[in-house]
């Protein structure tokens, strides 16, 4: 049975005595997220564990295990470590092709992500799928999704669905600043505020989409500002510093939980690689790049701040590093390890009924 | 003459009209500064300004529908989806809009324009990076479809295309940008160096669109086919042991049925090969129409080798797609029963 909402939310506009739709009101500005020790050391951990996963990923590409296309999160990883310690159980999530480290933030075991990047028969999505198509229902992540910005409807189905069943629980949807120029997304902006979905939109804005700086493509770079003319409420945050976005997605979370409709997060971050691994990213100079990672590097970050706090030391650190790092190499061998689907699969799931 | 690699010949069809016609733009996703994903726009923007070569946003449905609206005032837009995985957004335009301006305005208005898109597999995409489309714009009245098979056609093909007055979809099956592909991952990969199809002109030269081109004559059968599978089935025709005709239809609508025809009506065996899905796919029309030109020539009944009736799948990619095996057992059953 599904729980009553535990909100008074209103299905309808906000309406004044005269008629007029209500001043949208903007959630609360933000104090700095205070973490404790043990949430800091959960930041490091989570985000050194994606790094060493997509480092990983990336030498495996390099060998030849995974074909095709594989997009690495490298730089970014504190947007989703920061947004995921902010959701409850049954919570949704999607996302774009770059979707390895939000399975790992969704706690889904890193064996079976690599066994699907590289096409085996004990991937998550049993080889079929691929980089950037998975998906574990179980663990409220619904892809995975190789479709510039198409996942962003879904994610207000989804949101939808959770304010239907009377669930204060939030549909959270990522895309790009590439996909921000889609017309479906502004479809989606209309039909979650005029019907007040559960929705956060977070705009992971890494400067680039594909090979097109954001200014090269886009009339407003400014993209949390993207909602405001269907009055949806959208703040930039640092998407660099997990506590910064941390912060941000606590409040954003609790104004959807509250039943006040979607809310929109634009997070200015940064990917190292290409776009996928087959880029050479010659769009922007090594020294940008370089500039990013010395002076605003999320793991570095958390490492400075538990230095700083004397919550972990150097060789504390190192141990977790160590740890990581084997679970890593497993995950990597027992992709290596498993085999390839059997022919007769091909022809599985397509329909419902074999 | 040079040599070219499909990609190269691609850009150079661009660059000879972008010079040769002032009303030429081009625009898509990463087209201009960046120079396209697969390199095929590279130096243009360079070359011949910003007004006329740019980047896009993506929004495959806007990029279309700006290039009709540019058509109709007289301008005639070069566009790239980047994928041809990616322009489903675009289909309504494309269907509802450039396909059917010229019948609805009787033929007072029309939208010259070509949209360049990057098709098939072989690559490990998985089913967004593998697609080949074809068939559902085949279906559509009002557009013209193009799948080029090597260099020297894509290049003589695309300014055909650029010139037309109808809309043309125009696809380049992206397993071949590089080299010629014979079906076999095994293999090492080729390259046009030394492909007589990897001889192109620099300047302006046409290939007609409609037209068909007999790629191997032979008197045993004939296999009509386009895109990758012209170089599978040439592989498999060698290894056949038969004396096998193959066909390279290069457009796919307006169908060149008299080519075909006159060859199946000599040989009397056919076999149709294409890379997409089988079930309505276009190699479905093509068999009709040979039945009704050729029914009584014929001495076996058509087979048809395609993809299997699935998404393109990420890890069986060579299961998938339809090898110099699949027209071997084809060319066997046609031949012998």
């Amino acid at each position: 049975m599904a729980k009553k909402p535990t909100t008074k939310k209103n299905t309808f506009k906000k309406t004044t005595k005269s008629g007029k739709v209500a001043a949208r009101r903007k959630p609360v500005k933000p104090k700095v997220f205070k973490a404790t020790p043990d949430e800091l050391k959960d930041f490091y951990r989570e985000m050194l564990m994606m790094r060493r996963f997509e480092e990983k990923a990336g030498q495996m590409y390099g060998m030849g295990l995974i074909g095709g296309f594989c997009h690495l999160y490298i730089g970014q990883e504190a947007v989703v470590t920061g947004i995921q310690s902010t959701l409850k159980y049954g919570d949704t999530i999607l996302t774009s092709y770059r979707d390895h480290a939000h399975m790992l933030a969704c706690k889904i075991d890193p064996k079976v992500i690599m066994a699907e990047l590289t096409g085996r028969e004990t991937g998550i999505s049993k080889g079929k799928g691929g980089s950037m198509h998975m998906f574990s229902v179980e663990h409220g992540f619904y892809g995975g999704h190789g479709i510039v910005a198409a996942q962003v409807p879904i994610g207000a189905g989804l949101g939808f669905a959770h304010k239907y069943r009377g669930t204060d629980n939030v549909s959270v949807v990522y895309f790009g600043d590439g996909a921000a120029n889609q017309g479906q997304i502004y479809e989606t902006f209309n039909m979650a505020e005029l019907w007040s979905l559960p929705v956060i939109f977070v705009i992971e804005n890494n400067q680039y989409a594909m090979g097109t700086a954001v200014r090269r493509a886009s009339s407003e770079i400014e993209l949390h500002k993207r909602g405001e003319s269907f009055r949806i409420p959208g703040e930039a945050v640092d998407g660099m510093d997990v506590l910064a976005v941390r912060e941000a997605a606590a409040r954003a979370v609790d104004w959807c939980r509250a039943g006040n409709g979607p809310m929109l997060l634009e997070m200015n971050t940064y990917r190292y690689r290409g776009h996928s691994m087959s880029d050479p990213a010659k769009y922007r100079s090594k020294e940008e790049v370089q500039k990013m990672r010395a002076e605003h590097d999320p793991i570095d970050q958390v490492k400075q701040r538990l230095l700083d706090g004397n919550i972990m030391s150097e060789e504390e650190m190192k141990a977790i590093d160590k740890e990581i790092k084997t679970i890593v190499a497993a995950a990597a061998q027992f992709a290596q390890d498993s085999a390839e689907p059997a022919p007769h699969e091909l022809y599985t799931d397509v329909l419902v009924a074999e | 003459m040079a040599k070219m690699n499909m990609i190269q010949a691609i850009n150079s069809a661009h660059d000879v009209m972008l010079e040769k016609d002032s009303s030429v733009v081009v625009f898509g996703e990463d087209v201009g500064y960046f120079g396209g994903v697969f390199n095929a726009t590279e130096g243009l923007q360079e070359k011949h300004g910003i007004q006329r070569v740019f980047d896009t946003p993506i929004a495959e449905g806007g990029i279309i529908a700006l290039a009709i609206g540019m058509g109709v005032n007289d301008l005639r837009p070069v566009t790239e989806i980047q994928f041809s995985d990616y322009i489903y957004p675009a289909f309504d335009q494309i269907v509802s809009e450039a396909s059917r301006l010229r019948y609805r305005s009787g033929g007072e208005y029309w939208a010259p324009i070509t949209i360049r898109t990057p098709c098939g597999g072989g690559i490990r995409g998985g089913q967004t990076h593998s697609q080949s489309p074809e068939g559902i714009f085949t279906h559509v009245s009002g557009i013209k479809t193009i799948m080029a098979s090597n260099p020297y056609d894509a290049k003589g093909l695309l300014i055909s295309a650029i010139e037309d007055d109808d809309p043309v979809v125009f696809f380049e099956p992206k397993r071949l940008y590089n080299g010629p592909f014979y079906g076999d991952p095994k293999q090492p990969a080729q390259s046009w160096e030394n492909h007589v199809k990897g001889e192109v002109p620099e300047g302006y030269y046409t290939i007609p669109i409609g037209k068909a081109e007999t790629v191997r004559s032979g008197s045993d059968l004939t296999i009509v086919t386009y895109g990758t599978m012209v170089h599978v089935s040439l592989a498999a025709a060698e290894m056949s042991g038969y004396d096998v005709e193959v066909i390279d239809l290069r457009t796919l609508t307006p169908l060149d049925i008299d080519h075909i025809a006159s060859s199946v009506c000599r040989t009397g065996r056919c076999i149709v090969v294409h890379e997409a899905t089988k079930t309505g796919g276009f190699g479905a029309e093509i068999l009709s129409q040979i039945q009704e030109e050729c029914f009584w020539k014929l001495e076996a009944p058509i087979e048809r080798v395609a993809g299997w009736d699935i998404p393109y799948p990420h890890a069986f990619e060579w299961e998938y797609f339809p090898g110099q095996g699949r027209v071997l057992d084809a060319i066997k059953i046609v031949m012998e029963g």
